[in-house]
């Protein structure tokens, strides 16, 4: 018997607070995903809410180049706030 | 600023030197990263074998839950049991992530290996649960020496494994303080409950101590395992850990370690204790334990009886896929 569809699975733990990713279920349909991960992944009240996405829908960066997809980021220093030189005397910022 | 982290992958052949040097400097591996072909395959096995440990350590526990003593002990039993099963999971989708052309590791692959009896589990769970408080023994010691080896695993090089470790150890203590719990209860209770519990210790010390695998030198893939950071510390090493924690934990709730060799050695500042029964360890791995023959008979036809239900649920989502259109 074939595998059934792998599914992702990101639980938000607490309202207004990202979606984290937790790891992954197998089911043939949604709200059985949604189910299975509501059951694996939130025994202990870990989440206000739920997603599940089809594993073949997530797209990765990981295994590219990876020096060079994230390379126009690395020299440019002047991005961070520690580019700039401003003196203790000046307040609040 | 973020540091460089180092490539060990020129244009996608692997250069092993770098690979180490990588897993050497702490960084983690992640699935779609270019890896030595024995890496992959010590993950495999290793991290395969954990699930099935998990999901056949089911089976001494669950053989009680109908026999718990009270309403409180029941629902804490199955929850365990219930942990455990999702703990199988997630190493089970952790081993997924190695698949590639050459090597199958989806789950239903790497469960029918285990099936056949060509993976292995942990030999601790091919001893029988003969009483109550064996249950409050395997929680205590067999959930302890797990958590102390999680522990270190927590801080393997393979990313998905390392997170999957991360969780479990989360979830892992409250099995063990159940399972103290429970013989601190007999060990305050009659004098036939506390002989209980003193028999469980008996019986489980030394295979729980075998937990953490042969001595180092008798130990041969440790060396390809700690040069890839998969393992991080020794077996005698966390064995030594172990007992030396154990031991105070033991004295308080009155019971012997049944080894009379045990004395602290002020000059070392470790335990000393006996030498252990490693022809035991030897016929269970062969497959001549008490408990092996039963074990893989129960997996088997656990599968064989209820595959229906991955069947209907196939069927369902076909089903309902043709009501849409």
């Amino acid at each position: 018997m074939a595998n059934l569809d792998m599914w992702e699975v990101f639980i938000q733990t607490k309202p207004g607070l990202s979606h984290k990713h937790a790891g992954t279920v197998q089911a043939p349909t949604a709200e059985m995903a949604l189910q299975n991960a509501r059951d694996v992944y939130t025994r202990r009240k870990e989440g206000t809410c739920v997603w599940v996405v089809p594993s073949k829908y997530i797209v990765s960066s990981e295994g590219m180049d990876q020096e060079s997809f994230f390379d126009p980021a690395d020299d440019k220093l002047y991005r961070h706030p520690t580019f700039y030189d401003i003196p203790n005397d000046v307040k609040n910022m | 600023m973020h540091s460089q982290i180092l490539k060990f992958s020129n244009s996608k052949i692997m250069d092993l030197e770098k690979f180490v040097q990588y897993v050497h400097e702490e960084n983690k591996v992640e699935p779609k990263d270019i890896m030595p072909d024995d890496y992959r395959k010590l993950l495999v096995r290793q991290i395969s074998q954990h699930a099935h440990s998990e999901i056949v350590g089911m089976l001494p526990e669950a053989n009680w839950i109908s026999r718990a003593p009270s309403l409180r002990r029941k629902m804490a039993l199955l929850a365990k049991v219930q942990d455990e099963a999702g703990h199988g999971l997630y190493l089970y989708a952790a081993t997924e992530t190695l698949g590639n052309g050459t090597i199958r590791a989806d789950r239903d692959a790497t469960y029918e290996d285990m099936l056949e009896g060509k993976a292995k589990y942990s030999s601790i769970f091919n001893y029988p649960t003969l009483s109550w408080a064996d249950i409050g023994a395997i929680g205590w010691l067999v959930d302890g020496a797990a958590i102390m080896n999680q522990v270190m695993l927590m801080g393997n090089s393979y990313g998905p494994y390392s997170r999957a470790m991360v969780r479990i150890c989360k979830e892992e203590s409250f099995h063990q303080r159940q399972g103290y719990e429970i013989l601190m209860a007999l060990c305050r209770g009659t004098k036939q409950q506390k002989e209980m519990a003193q028999a469980a210790l008996d019986r489980f010390w030394w295979p729980a101590l075998m937990m953490f695998g042969p001595n180092d030198d008798s130990s041969p893939n440790s060396k390809i395992s700690m040069n890839y950071r998969v393992k991080r510390e020794s077996n005698d090493s966390l064995r030594q850990r172990f007992i030396d924690v154990t031991v105070s934990q033991a004295e308080f709730l009155g019971l012997t370690i049944p080894d009379k060799d045990l004395k602290w050695n002020e000059e070392r500042g470790h335990y000393d204790f006996g030498e252990l029964p490693w022809d035991e360890f030897m016929t269970i791995l062969k497959g001549n334990g008490p408990c092996n023959k039963k074990r893989l008979q129960t997996k088997v036809k656990a599968q064989q009886e209820n595959l229906w239900v991955k069947e209907a649920a196939a069927a369902f989502a076909e089903k309902q896929q043709k009501e849409v259109i």
